[in-house]
Formats: C-alpha cells, sequence, structure tokens
C-alpha cells in the first residue's frame, strides 16, 4: 500500500473535508429549521401535525441514497421542473454576478436552489431527511417536559408564545442534546451519499484518487480514516457540550457502563 | 382530534400498502417480476446480515465483558472503528479492497482467484457495522440486569444453565429488543447503500430500469413505498414482541 498518494493530494482532500462539513453542516442548519415547527405541530395535533407526522413518517421511514436520487433524478422526469426556475435559474439571474468577491466570482443564481447541480440536491434531501429526524427527537423531548416547569411559566405570566421560546423549548433541546449528537454523526456518515451523485466530498475524493491511480485500498482507507477523526470530534465536542449543559441534571451515566466512546455513536432510535 | 389520529393510523398504512400495490401492477408496465425480485433480494440480504450482525453483536458483547485483555481491546478497537465509519465507505472498502486482498490469499494458497460479488460483499459490511452496534446493544443489555438475580438463581440451588434460561434470558430478551428494533430499522435502510457496487437489489434495479424508461421518479417511488412498507411491518411486528416479552413484567 502506498499512502503517498493520499499526502501527495492532501489538498483534494482538504477540499473534501470541507464539502462534507459544509454540507453537513448546512443539512442540520436548515434541519433544525426545519424540525422546531414540525415538532411543535406533531405536538398539537390536529390537520397540521397529521402533515408533520406523515412527513417525519416519510423521511425516517425510507434511506437517505433514495432520497437523494428521487430529487436528483426522479424529478427530471417532469416537464414542468426542467421548465421551471428550479431547473434552471433564467439568464438574468445567472448574469447578475460580483466578479471579485475575495476569490470567487458569484452570481445571484447561485442562491435559487437548483434541482439539477448536485450540491442544490444533496442539500435539499439531506435538509429533509434530518429535518425529520430532529422533529423526531425534538418531539420526545418537548413531551417529556415536566408539567410543572411549563405551569411555572404561565404562573409568572408568560404568555403561550413566550413559554414555547423561553423554556418549553430551550429546555428540550438541552435534554435532547445527546440524541441530536447522534443525529449529527448520523448526518455526517449520511453525507457520504454526495459522493454517489458525483460531488468530491471526502469518500469522493477517495473514490477519485482510487480510479486515478488504479488502486483498491488508498482512497477508501484515507476517506476512512478521515472520517473517523472528525465523528470522534465531535463525539468529544458533544460530550464538552452535554457536560456543560446537562450538569443540573445529573444524568451523567457511569463509565462503566457507558464504555470507551460509549453512548454517543449509536444508530438513531427510532 | 384522538379519533381522527386513531383513523390516520389505520389508513396512513393501508394507504401506503394500496399504493404500492397498485403501482406494482398498473404502474411500472412490465417491470413487476423483475422489481419483486429485486425486492426479494433486499429482504434476503437484510436478513441474513441480521444474522451476521448478531452473531458478531454476541461475540464482541461477549469479549468485552467476559474476555481477557487481549479479547477485550480487539472488542473496543473493532466497535471504535465501526461506528466512525460511514456505512457506504464500508461496502466501498470491503468490496474493491476486500476482492484484492481474498485474491491474495487466494493466489498465495494456491487457489485460482475468484470475484467477491456484490451480494457478500454487502452482506459482510453490513454485518459487521450493525454487529457493533449490537455489541453495545448486548453488552447494556447485560449489565443493566441486577447482580442479585444471579445470586438469587444461585441460592435457590439452579444450575447455571438452567439459571440462565429461565432468569437471564426472559429479562435480557426485554431489554435487548428495543435497541434490537432499532439496529434493524437502520440496518434494512443501509441496504439501499449496496446498490452503489451494483448489487441488482430493488435500488439498483428500480435505478436502471428507470433511467432506460425514462421514467425515474416512478420507480423511485415504489422503492420508497416498500421501504415504508418493511418499516411499518417491521415496526408492527416488534410491538407485537415488546408486548409479548412485557408479559412477566409488573
Amino acid at each position: 500500500m502506498n499512502f503517498d498518494l493520499a499526502f501527495k493530494h492532501w489538498d483534494l482532500f482538504a477540499q473534501g473535508v470541507w464539502m462534507t462539513l459544509h454540507l453537513t453542516a448546512l443539512s442540520l442548519f436548515i434541519g433544525m429549521m426545519i424540525a422546531v415547527p414540525t415538532a411543535f405541530a406533531m405536538l398539537r395535533g390536529g390537520i397540521a401535525g397529521n402533515v408533520a407526522h406523515g412527513y417525519v413518517y416519510l423521511f425516517r421511514g425510507t434511506p437517505l441514497i433514495v432520497q437523494t436520487y428521487l430529487l436528483y433524478y426522479g424529478l427530471s422526469q417532469f416537464e414542468v421542473i426542467r421548465d421551471s426556475w428550479f431547473w434552471r435559474p433564467p439568464s438574468y439571474l445567472r448574469k447578475a454576478c460580483v466578479e471579485d468577491f475575495l476569490y470567487w466570482k458569484i452570481c445571484v443564481s447561485d442562491f435559487i436552489p437548483s434541482l439539477r447541480s448536485a450540491w442544490w440536491c444533496a442539500v435539499i434531501a439531506f435538509s429533509l431527511n434530518s429535518g425529520a429526524y430532529v422533529a423526531e427527537i425534538l418531539r420526545g423531548a418537548l413531551k417529556n417536559t415536566p408539567k410543572g416547569e411549563l405551569e411555572a411559566a404561565r404562573a409568572m405570566g408568560l404568555t403561550d408564545k413566550q413559554v414555547r421560546k423561553l423554556i418549553h423549548l430551550p429546555s428540550a433541546i438541552r435534554r435532547a442534546l445527546p440524541q441530536y449528537g447522534n443525529e449529527v454523526i448520523f448526518m455526517l456518515h449520511g453525507s457520504s451519499v454526495a459522493s454517489v451523485i458525483t460531488l468530491q466530498d471526502i469518500l469522493g475524493t477517495g473514490r477519485t484518487i482510487n480510479a486515478k491511480y488504479y488502486v483498491a485500498y488508498e482512497g477508501f482507507l484515507s476517506a476512512a480514516f478521515l472520517y473517523l477523526c472528525i465523528t470522534y470530534i465531535l463525539v468529544f465536542l458533544f460530550r464538552a457540550v452535554e457536560r456543560h449543559y446537562l450538569k443540573h441534571l445529573n444524568i451523567a451515566e457511569p463509565s462503566a457502563k457507558r464504555g470507551w466512546f460509549g453512548r454517543t455513536v449509536a444508530v438513531p432510535a427510532r | 382530534m384522538k379519533n381522527t389520529d386513531r383513523i390516520l393510523r389505520i389508513v396512513a398504512p393501508l394507504a401506503v400498502f394500496g399504493a404500492l400495490a397498485w403501482l406494482l401492477a398498473f404502474g411500472v408496465g412490465g417491470y413487476t417480476a423483475s422489481l419483486l425480485k429485486g425486492a426479494a433480494i433486499t429482504l434476503v440480504l437484510a436478513v441474513s446480515s441480521l444474522v451476521l450482525a448478531t452473531v458478531l453483536g454476541l461475540l464482541g458483547a461477549w469479549a468485552k465483558l467476559g474476555g481477557g485483555v487481549i479479547l477485550r481491546s480487539i472488542a473496543n478497537v473493532y466497535t471504535i472503528i465501526i461506528r466512525g465509519v460511514p456505512d457506504l465507505v464500508m461496502i466501498l472498502l470491503i468490496y474493491y479492497g476486500g476482492q484484492r486482498s481474498v485474491n491474495h490469499v487466494a493466489v498465495a494458497l494456491g487457489f485460482e482467484p475468484f470475484d467477491v460479488s456484490p451480494f457478500l460483499a454487502g452482506f459482510f459490511s453490513i454485518g459487521i457495522i450493525y454487529g457493533a452496534y449490537l455489541t453495545e446493544t448486548f453488552r447494556g443489555a447485560w449489565l443493566g440486569i441486577p447482580r442479585g438475580q444471579i445470586d438469587a438463581g444461585k441460592a435457590l440451588g439452579l444450575p447455571p444453565m438452567l439459571s440462565f434460561r429461565k432468569v437471564l434470558m426472559p429479562q435480557l430478551l426485554r431489554s435487548v429488543l428495543t435497541g434490537y428494533a432499532n439496529v434493524w430499522q437502520v440496518l434494512v435502510k443501509s441496504t439501499a447503500v449496496v446498490s452503489v457496487i451494483g448489487l441488482s437489489d430493488l435500488v439498483g434495479l428500480a435505478d436502471k430500469i428507470g433511467k432506460s424508461t425514462r421514467e425515474p421518479f416512478v420507480f423511485l417511488v415504489v422503492v420508497m413505498l416498500f421501504y415504508l412498507v418493511m418499516t411499518i411491518v417491521s415496526e408492527r411486528g416488534f410491538k407485537w414482541l415488546e408486548h409479548r416479552s412485557d408479559r412477566w413484567a409488573a
């Protein structure tokens, strides 16, 4: 085995790491924006609640790779979509550019999700997926909030909106932290699907190098190593955050039960 | 409102089943048989990898709980590495890397080099990946049983095997079940990724057929509905099992 290849192309791998992190972070952010209203809707029930339930069920019940395929390959079947803005932004937006923004050329059309680009398809699919998983996590945490906490808030004279925003959600997010850590790592690993639709993330770089030099191990092993490092850096970060924010809850598990790298990397609860 | 919820809980799964059946019967024009074959491959892959994962999980948990220093560290390294690497990377590594290694070994031993099929590679990678997760599930379940239960078995004069079977086993099963159901649900979805190395499972076939008929959307929707059906059925199945295993519990 010849790992000089990986070192020789460290710049490609650095770009891959950047793309993976960018993709993961962006999807998690948009996912969070989707998850909060979805979780509250599910808790409330009614028509919106049922729609929210359906959305969560659909995206948690099907594989991420199929969701990505459906967006990237599936939607091109329809002429309506191929003719729309979402396929290709109109030319005046594509031409409205700033030539030297730091190092890049940036156009207005870059900010319009285009279903023709692999990047946007990945972002949309991953965000919807992450939104569903996080919504389910949040719903559980919101539901398990002690009643007294909310009653106390109302007794203080807070309006319903204030209770939700200042008490219910922050308290639930704290208690959902361990599970959210799992979801972050699940998303990081899931983002490797992006390489299947030609994006050059960490795994994409590994595949490129394998194909270029006709080798079997080097690219994939380097990619695996990078994912491993990022995963455990995230695990340690979440440990630290949990230690800080969950101190008052006294729910730390004894380390004997948790094991070495324990709880934080587990399959996301269904 | 409670009533609409209840109706939806029955209607929604039925709608999913119905849509899948309708699409398979009328929507996919002549590809029904090959799609069903693909679905069968997906199912077989999922179930067989679950078996491998269970065996590896039991071995891993046993090594971590009862093994010496060497076994314990091997099991630790196994779970740490596997849980840090995405399933897709693992599958590609085992398929392409495994092919080379197998051939090296085969040639060194004087055999003809042979092909590792995508199915075998998928079976081994998914089994190995979820074996690591099950190791933790089994280990957690074992540690969750109060030591007093073992002592109580001894105090009653039960032989070790009988005590294991009658005292520990029911409790172990009960606490393992939730984690096991989790792993199964995630594992099923993982099988979709194996299509990347060219397995003609449901996803691979739907992708291929969709591209050649220029109707990818329809075929991918069939795949989605199939996975939804799998999720719904396993959810109900595991709920029933959990209910059953709770019989003795207060």
